[in-house]
């Protein structure tokens, strides 16, 4: 319990710096670094739930932020409903495919669920370059207020709500890992028959944790065409989401719930500015070959090297 | 849809299935029998395009003939990886399935990018005297870019099934797919038999990734979409058969090319990988499964 208050005092103290920031603070881009940042600490966080705990990857983490953004997307064309309806709306969108996807496939193990995954990434992908209502392939440019009575500008609201949204990932992240769903999940994680033997409803766990996770990242996704104000479908379902919401776990550790947050921090820093100063290929490059490095030659992540 | 365009759609569908199974036949050595995740399969046929281009680029060489002749080197990259892999993970054991994917899936990724890096994200062709003509027979045009890439992957499917029913190495790799343990018992090594295994694997993947290029044009990204498609044909193959690989990939082929033709030709993409989940969903052994 004592724990948990701590936890919630740095979730706050993180709330309110991100919401002073915000207030005050001048350089645009360094709000944009931090929106991409704290996204992908949700996603990386999001991604851990399944792949980190229960042992299933995920490489379809573009196609869940997608279901996310084109839910809002659709939403705010359709009835321009307000901001926090939208993010649930995303939320929602993800927590549905996050469980079709398990229910279709989590028989399916290993490789199998890898690649069912990223077989939906672009069965999704067809069907928004199909779906002319939310712009097709050109893809769809919104009318978004750019005003916010308190933090000046619309985005600098939206990064305060993406870092309220981090606290929350890496709360309910923190809740899984000492809970007996999250012991469960290792459970399947370390022998899945073992664990059904046990009797640990094995089915009903991953599916669970699908469903969790995929509305973790759809709500992650819900913000990000209106930061943009624009969205098509290579920003939403790009590769690098899949490929930095595995690596950034991985780099930082997938057994404990800082792993993905210190692996996110880190290497979504690292990608904006290399992503400035060299170009957006190299930031790629770089972390393709960080995950590769980190699975290779450091399978338990920054946190093996700290001996947790 | 009129009778002679569906025909016409027909035997290009045969056309292209036939050298969707020249991509897929080294993954159904790599996956199917050796289990080795090889999501890296399809970027390393790009590899394979791009040393065609190169080749060419150079000297002025056949693009069959240069995937010829980066058979070889393909093999010893073949052997490196699978050592490399077979050291760092499947040793490991427990959550080394997790790893492996990751690896390669990165393995993948860094080579995409490295040939955005390298070539730019233009598309890249090459010239042969059979590309760019067709074979008119009365009322239909073959592409004859179309028949050698088929007839090459007709002639590496032939190769690959003597392979492994006739010669000791081939054998010794179905050996391995089914027994392991048996294997080692009677004196085989089955690491060494796996290492030579995936390195004719690769090495068939140098000449796929060649007729890649004779197929049409190529660009980093194509990669991804060939995932979807050599996979769907693998696993609805049933693991491991070069037969069953055949004929499924001749049916993705089939499929492909009719909807290409038909009015919902913008939801061709989909197609391998809406095949590839209804598959595993409901027959995960395969049509032709053991």
């Amino acid at each position: 319990m004592r724990s948990w208050v701590r936890f919630a005092a740095g979730g706050l103290v993180v709330l309110l710096l991100a919401a002073l920031a915000a207030r005050w603070l001048a350089n645009d881009y360094l709000f944009f670094a931090a929106f991409v940042v704290l996204q992908f600490v949700v996603l990386a966080t999001a991604w851990n739930i399944l792949g980190g705990y229960g042992g299933y990857v995920n490489f379809g983490t573009g196609a869940f932020v997608a279901t996310g953004a084109y839910a809002a997307v659709a939403l705010q064309k359709l009835a321009d409903l307000p901001l926090p309806l939208l993010v649930l709306a995303g939320t929602a969108a993800g927590a549905v495919l996050g469980s079709a996807l398990g229910l279709l496939t989590l028989r399916l193990r290993g490789i199998y669920f890898a690649i069912a995954t990223l077989a939906i990434t672009i069965i999704l992908e067809t069907v928004v370059l199909n779906w002319d209502y939310v712009g097709g392939a050109r893809g769809i440019t919104l009318d978004r207020p750019h005003e916010d009575p308190f933090f000046g500008t619309y985005n600098r609201m939206l990064v305060v709500l993406m870092a309220g949204m981090a606290v929350v990932a890496v709360g309910i992240a923190r809740w899984v890992g000492v809970s007996a769903f999250g012991r469960a999940l290792s459970a399947i994680r370390d022998s899945e028959d073992a664990a059904e033997a046990c009797g640990v409803p094995t089915l009903r766990r991953k599916v669970q944790a699908a469903t969790l996770s995929g509305a973790m990242m759809g709500a992650a996704g819900a913000p990000l065409p209106l930061y943009l104000s624009f969205v098509d479908h290579t920003a939403a379902f790009g590769l690098n989401y899949a490929v930095s919401a595995m690596a950034m776990p991985m780099i930082g550790g997938t057994g404990h719930w800082i792993g993905p947050v210190i692996g996110a921090v880190l290497l979504g820093t690292a990608q904006q500015a290399v992503t400035v100063t060299i170009s957006s290929e190299v930031n790629v490059l770089i972390t393709g070959l960080l995950l590769i490095g980190f699975v290779v030659a450091a399978p338990r992540g920054i946190l093996g090297w700290l001996g947790r | 849809m009129d009778l002679e365009l569906l025909i016409d759609a027909l035997v290009a569908g045969l056309l292209l299935g036939g050298f969707y199974g020249a991509l897929s036949l080294g993954l159904a050595i790599a996956f199917g029998l050796l289990d080795v995740p090889h999501i890296a399969h399809p970027a390393f046929a790009l590899l394979g395009a791009y040393g065609a281009v190169l080749m060419q680029g150079w000297f002025g060489l056949d693009p069959v003939l240069s995937g010829l002749i980066l058979a070889l080197p393909f093999y010893a990259l073949g052997v490196a990886v699978y050592s490399f892999y077979h050291t760092t993970f499947e040793r490991r054991g427990t959550d080394a399935g997790l790893r492996g994917l990751a690896f390669f899936f990165g393995v993948a990724f860094v080579a995409e990018v490295i040939l955005i890096l390298l070539f730019g994200i233009d598309q890249r062709g090459v010239r042969a005297p059979y590309i760019g003509r067709a074979l008119v027979l009365g009322e239909f045009r073959l592409p004859w870019r179309m028949l050698v890439a088929s007839g090459v992957a007709l002639a590496i499917a032939g190769a690959m099934a003597l392979w492994l029913s006739r010669t000791y190495v081939g054998r010794a790799v179905q050996a391995v797919a089914q027994d392991a343990t048996a294997l080692s018992l009677l004196g085989a090594d089955p690491v060494r038999v796996k290492r030579i295994g995936f390195g004719i694997a690769t090495a068939s993947v140098a000449l796929s990734g060649a007729l890649l290029v004779v197929v049409g044009p190529v660009e980093p990204g194509l990669a991804r979409i060939y995932i979807g498609k050599v996979f769907a044909i693998v696993v609805l193959a049933g693991l491991g058969s070069v037969g069953g690989t055949v004929l499924a990939a001749l049916l993705l082929g089939v499929i492909e090319s009719v909807m290409l033709s038909s009015p919902v030709a913008s939801w061709t993409p989909a197609v391998a990988f809406g095949l590839l989940l209804a598959v595993l969903g409901l027959r995960p052994q395969g049509l032709f499964g053991r």
